[in-house]
């Protein structure tokens, strides 16, 4: 997918002038953040979890490469097959000599991030293999032609009228006079339209919430089911999993798992937890022939052991993007890339560099909700301000911004000078305010005063009202 | 694609500053795996007597829309099926996964439910199967695939009917774990099936405008049959 991340200030501007997505969003605004807070009340133990979590990521990740190769050997011992792929064009060409080799025409696909990173539905269209959403979002984009905009809920930006439309469009064999008004009515009708494209589907591919070493499994979490009869019906299975999805065992999947659907959607556990282990046995009623897994580094593996690493505990909760006011504001189309929100801030120039990234590390107010609601205490906020410094360190931002920052950072590291001027600066804006008591227009602050103004100071500056307060205290 | 997969563990052990894992080091995570040590495990359902857990479970299914019938014997199972299906004015028409258990059911008895016995299809309306244990602490059901479980028909048909025991009741997902080892493990070794389906609740979908709708692929309605057996008590 080509990144307009660079764009992400008029992106921003234009979906803050976008009534439908700005109406769409006042529905995730409450739902997410209250559906989850009143899940994490519910389990006592869930510091603990985390915690508990956190420590079965950092062992996967410092012995990455072992449980890697044990994951293989496992899947190798069920009957399938692992694809190491070190960028997005061998994991696509992969993918598509699988399909080529089965004689697949169309592909059926559940929800996975792995799929928008390398572009995979492009790829198989532009080949003659035709991929069908099935993950009722993903579906509704994937007709409408647009990214996702939210790594759980990829239509979250959409109101129903606009889906109704694009249903209409199309879905041109269907009554152009049926009732599209409600959500149940949009629903049945996609359920209806993708049943025959899962039962004619050559191969299926998904993504994985984990690999599991001790088995050789990858595991869905999904809620709509589309994720299993992807999976169950075609003559292959195929999964897309970048290699940090990797957990030692069982056990360890399922800790991270009770803290999954509960970040994610406030459920207490998704509708459908399925673990996939090898082709269908000889003894099977079902299943696909073919097992693959599809294992993308991608630049992830150039992450670990450095100031990054922390980010490839991320489980895609999107926990992070609820919570966040500048997701809740815009949307995730805005980012102009894959990963949204503040895990997207991070990731996308950890995955295609700060140069294309763009303003994405700033996209932030740092108030920190989403370090406090991630359930990997992935220190977010800290890692954005990383990537401003090498923003910085590489002279990317404007002319204008650096000659504020350093003109700051002058008086910063001149205390008494900086308190001087912050003082006088008070009492004069102080005495020019008094009438009024704020300002429509400051001199080199209109980017501020545009939209709101800026209140008269009421005397001094803080640092000399704490000196005094300082000094009156009643001596011990 | 070999060039791939060095290139991959060389860029790993780069990054991380370290050769191939040392011996000592290699032995531990091999432990690890061997070994599955469990993680915490929430108080919530390991802390309940077995009637307790049957009970949470109930609670714990419904909350997320799925309905529970319980009856006293296994005999009972066909009628509760054709009373379920009659209250709700659906087709007394099902498939019934391909499973001993269900094949020694008295399905005769109601001479009116159509009965067939096999691998569901896209126009079977009612899916019966049983599954392989209950997990009380979120009312989730475990079930996977082989002979006797074709793993479309916990998806395919609209209504799906799963027969519960209480004796099948587990505290944790843990305790699903390691009954599905004890099941399957041979000359020391752990064959885990194909397909391991835990299911919570019928499928639902909040992709619209999130509100939250039944039925988006899978089935619209789950509804579980709980055999109260006794063992459990």
């Amino acid at each position: 997918m080509k990144a307009t991340s660079r764009a992400f200030k008029a992106n921003a501007r234009h979906a803050l002038g976008d009534p439908n997505l700005q109406r769409a969003m006042v529905n995730l605004r409450t739902g997410f953040a209250e559906r989850r807070a009143h899940a994490v009340a519910q389990l006592p133990e869930w510091e603990e979890l985390r915690e508990q979590a956190v420590a079965i990521k950092k062992d996967a990740l410092a012995h990455l490469d072992f449980y890697l190769e044990a994951f293989e050997q496992k899947v190798i011992a069920n009957g399938g097959q692992v694809h190491w792929c070190r960028d997005a064009a061998e994991a696509n060409e992969t993918v598509l000599a699988i399909c080529r080799r089965l004689g697949a025409k169309t592909v059926t696909k559940g929800k996975s991030m792995i799929g928008e990173e390398i572009g995979i539905n492009d790829h198989l269209a532009a080949n003659g293999v035709t991929p069908v959403e099935t993950d009722l979002g993903e579906y509704i984009i994937q007709i409408r032609h647009e990214p996702p905009s939210h790594i759980i809920a990829p239509a979250v930006h959409l109101v129903k009228e606009q889906i109704a439309q694009s249903f209409r469009e199309t879905h041109r064999d269907l009554d152009p006079a049926r009732p599209l008004m409600d959500s149940r009515q949009m629903c049945d009708e996609a359920r209806a339209v993708l049943r025959p494209r899962f039962l004619a589907a050559d191969v299926g591919i998904t993504g994985a919430n984990f690999l599991v070493a001790e088995t050789g499994s990858s595991i869905i979490v999904t809620n709509e089911g589309n994720g299993d009869l992807t999976q169950t019906l075609p003559k292959a299975h195929i999964v897309l999993a970048s290699l940090e999805k990797v957990v030692p065992t069982l056990e360890d999947a399922t800790t991270i798992l009770r803290l999954l659907a509960r970040s994610a959607t406030g459920q207490e556990f998704s509708s459908y937890t399925t673990v996939s282990t090898g082709p269908r046995r000889r003894d099977d009623a079902d299943g696909p022939g073919e097992y693959h897994v599809v294992l993308l580094d991608n630049g992830r593996s150039a992450l670990l052991g450095g100031e990054f690493e922390d980010m490839l505990r991320c489980i895609r909760c999107a926990a992070c993007l609820n919570h966040c006011p500048v997701y809740r504001a815009i949307g995730g189309q805005s980012y102009g890339w894959v990963y949204p929100g503040p895990m997207g801030s991070v990731l996308t120039p950890s995955l295609i560099g700060i140069e294309a990234a763009g303003n994405l590390p700033n996209a932030s107010t740092f108030c920190g909700q989403c370090e406090s609601v991630c359930p990997m205490k992935i220190p977010l906020p800290k890692m954005m301000r990383h990537w401003r410094e090498r923003e910085f360190q590489r002279h990317l931002p404007p002319p204008a911004y650096r000659l504020g920052l350093a003109a700051w950072a002058f008086f910063a590291r001149r205390p008494a000078l900086y308190r001087l001027v912050a003082d006088v600066g008070a009492r004069v804006l102080g005495v020019i305010g008094r009438g009024r008591g704020r300002f429509r227009a400051l001199p080199l602050a209109a980017g501020w005063t545009q939209t709101r103004d800026m209140p008269a100071p009421e005397g001094r500056s803080f640092m000399s009202l704490w000196v005094e307060r300082q000094s009156q205290r009643k001596p011990r | 694609m070999n060039g791939s997969r060095d290139q991959t563990l060389n860029s790993i052990r780069r990054s991380l500053k370290r050769g191939p894992l040392a011996p000592e080091a290699a032995a531990a995570c091999e432990t690890r795996l061997a070994t599955h040590r469990r993680n915490l495990i929430p108080a919530r359902a390991r802390t309940l007597p077995p009637r307790g857990q049957v009970e949470l479970f109930v609670k714990m299914a419904e909350t997320v829309n799925a309905t529970v019938a319980r009856v006293k014997q296994a005999a009972d199972v066909p009628a509760a099926i054709a009373d379920y299906l009659s209250q709700l004015n659906l087709p007394a028409r099902l498939v019934r996964a391909p499973d001993p258990a269900l094949d020694a059911l008295p399905w005769s008895e109601r001479p009116l439910l159509e009965t067939r016995r096999g691998v569901a299809e896209d126009s079977d309306p009612v899916g019966v199967t049983a599954c392989f244990a209950a997990v009380a602490e979120t009312g989730t059901l475990m079930l996977h695939s082989g002979a006797a479980g074709p793993t479309r028909n916990n998806f395919l048909p609209d209504t799906h009917v799963v027969v519960l025991r209480a004796s099948q009741m587990v505290a944790a997902y843990e305790d699903g774990w390691d009954k599905l080892r004890a099941a399957y493990s041979r000359d020391g070794g752990f064959a885990m099936p194909r397909t391991v389906n835990f299911i919570t609740g019928p499928s639902r979908t909040a992709d619209i405008e999130q509100k939250i709708e039944l039925g988006a692929h899978g089935p619209r309605r789950l509804h579980i049959v709980l055999i109260d057996d006794g063992e459990a008590a």
